[in-house]
């Protein structure tokens, strides 16, 4: 099969490689129909991500068409088509009842830190990914779900993470009405963040970004204020400023350690690797939420250390909440919010690229070329497969 | 004659108002800041958001509680899935008993990459030196990778690797500077060289 393949820092192709098999009775394997390439797959792209080695195919955002089940699966059949959450659990481990399916322990046996995800290294427990025309699912039962008639190809892809983390960001920073909520990233999980934000109840959606491009766009999305960090001074203050000078109610990181805006913080992080990338994001984060406010933290960071500043986290009394998206937790309501025309997350999709061109598909994302906002990647024959779904929701 | 000009140190005024002035620091007569109060705006200023306040409620809101026991789903108390026949080497955390049953195949460690991850795991996963052999595992491979690629007779295209056609098709003066800037570092380093090999 065709796969994405990693050669190095920066350096990735699409190359033929054997075709994924049953390795599990309760596997699946699916025919890859859509994947996208996200912004937690650039972390691995620049090298941030140990143990992600050579040959290995990313991707965790995908959806496809069940091609052939184990021997133990029961729900689902050869046909069916299906999007599948970028955590793999295994629904019966202790956290998995717990419905923390971000953090399964039965399923990643190189990593008790990081719970399992398609295609992120071999810390994340060495499965390969989506961006293939086929790939492994495993414990077919318990993660995927069927895609409904109505719903879209481009808007099921988004939701197997992308739109799942940015409204989990918002979820997690417990908004109460009329709060002002601040999103760090105007990437697609922080235009899914403010989006989201509002369904919460907030009464003000600031996002922040240095791209002229990508503010435009989230202020047309989400309706909110927009700030590039480039034309301000101090960003503390210029939220202080913004905001009766106490601070915004809640903080969201939607970027994480690829984080610009910072001279010693990318020089020490992203460059140098002395910290877990660069933590400009937190310190924003932190020092511009208002006392007794809350942080919520989906952006990816390596699994070393950070220079934080955490003894103003604790001053101010703040409360910090951060996981990987639980995925399957949040679809069910995700559909019902598409389904109500509140939120539409095929439109950020800005690019559809075929599998073949992998290599500048994952440049032009990296590099924010073409006013790139969300790529999509197509493997061969997926064009003769998909079927276009019309929405029963109106365009916004 | 000394001309050195006399710096006053004694910033604090006294009750000579006129004197005062003379005195006057940067840190004196600051305003008073105003009583903080947030603003918020009405609900009935935010109805044209479409779906404004739909997850308001709590219960409405499906992450809440965090921890939600038992889960919706996947059923309660459902039986450990069963164990993955292990056909090649993973690599274990030690913070763990043992392997897991569901488990990664892809890309099992080899050459001396792979010997640098088995050191690595001798470490665990709080041990600053776990995470660094693996990132230097990482780098190594690259290396490994352009071997395997020769060895098979294939030359890599590193810069179509890269994505050098999107940068051309993009960003033609970026693509120019970086052109410039590698010929720059080149020439340099051409000439470097050949000056040391005159001088032998």
């Amino acid at each position: 099969m065709l796969a994405m393949n990693y050669r190095g820092p920066y350096r990735v192709r699409a190359q033929y490689k054997s075709d994924p098999t049953i390795e599990h009775p309760g596997d699946a394997i699916i025919r890859v129909t859509r994947s996208c390439i996200c912004g937690s797959d650039l972390h691995l792209y620049h090298g941030m991500v140990p143990d992600t080695r050579v040959g290995h195919t990313f991707g965790h955002e995908f959806i496809g068409i069940i091609e052939d089940v184990g021997s133990e699966v029961t729900t689902l059949k050869v046909g069916d088509r299906v999007l599948v959450p970028f955590n793999i659990f295994c629904g019966s481990c202790f956290f998995c009842q717990k419905e923390l399916y971000g953090n399964c322990h039965n399923a990643n046996p190189q990593s008790t830190a990081v719970g399992s995800i398609y295609g992120y290294s071999h810390t994340a427990g060495g499965y390969d990914g989506g961006q293939a025309e086929y790939v492994r699912v495993p414990m077919a039962d318990v993660a995927p779900i069927k895609i409904p008639d109505d719903i879209h190809d481009d808007d099921a892809v988004l939701l197997t993470d992308a739109l799942p983390t940015g409204y989990q960001a918002a979820e997690m920073g417990d908004i109460e009405e009329g709060d002002t909520v601040v999103v760090f990233g105007a990437g697609p999980v922080g235009i899914f963040a403010a989006k989201s934000a509002w369904l919460f109840g907030a009464g003000r959606v600031i996002v922040v970004d240095e791209l002229d491009y990508r503010l435009e766009f989230v202020k047309n999305y989400a309706q909110c204020e927009v700030v590039n960090f480039k034309e301000v001074g101090d960003m503390a203050l210029h939220i202080k400023k913004m905001t009766d000078w106490l601070g915004a109610d809640v903080c969201i990181d939607a970027v994480g350690c690829d984080a610009a805006g910072s001279v010693a913080q990318t020089v020490t992080g992203r460059l140098m690797k002395m910290q877990a990338g660069a933590a400009t994001v937190l310190h924003w984060c932190i020092n511009s939420v208002r006392k007794g406010g809350n942080v919520s933290i989906v952006g990816v960071y390596g699994p070393t250390f950070n220079a934080v500043p955490i003894g103003n986290a604790l001053n101010k009394g703040i409360t910090m909440r951060m996981n990987q998206a639980s995925v399957k937790r949040h679809v069910p309501r995700l559909i019902e919010h598409i389904r109500a025309g509140h939120i539409d997350p095929k439109a950020i999709i800005t690019h559809r690229i075929p599998l073949e061109e992998v290599a500048d598909a994952y440049h032009i994302f990296s590099s924010k070329l073409d006013n790139c906002i969300k790529p999509i990647l197509i493997p061969p024959r997926a064009y003769e497969t998909t079927r276009p779904v019309t929405n029963s929701v109106s365009e916004e | 004659m000394d001309n050195r000009t006399i710096v006053k140190t004694d910033y604090y005024p006294d009750n000579n108002a006129e004197q005062d002035q003379d005195y006057a620091h940067p840190t004196m007569n600051v305003p008073v800041q105003p009583e903080a109060r947030q603003h918020r705006r009405t609900r009935e200023s935010l109805t044209h958001i479409k779906g404004w306040g739909a997850d308001l409620d709590r219960k409405n809101r499906p992450g809440v509680p965090m921890e939600r026991t038992p889960p919706r789903y996947t059923p309660a108390n459902m039986p450990t899935p069963p164990a993955q026949h292990q056909h090649v080497e993973v690599l274990v955390s030690n913070e763990r008993p043992g392997i897991t049953p569901l488990h990664g195949t892809v890309q099992p460690p080899s050459g001396l990459s792979g010997m640098m991850r088995r050191a690595a795991f001798k470490y665990t996963e709080n041990d600053l030196r776990h995470w660094l052999m693996l990132l230097g595992a990482d780098r190594v491979n690259v290396v490994e990778g352009i071997v395997e690629d020769l060895a098979h007779g294939h030359v890599p295209n590193i810069l179509g690797e890269m994505g050098i056609k999107s940068e051309w098709e993009h960003n033609k003066a970026g693509l120019a500077k970086k052109v410039a800037i590698a010929g720059v570092l080149a020439g340099a380093a051409y000439y470097l060289l050949k000056r040391r090999d005159e001088r032998y």
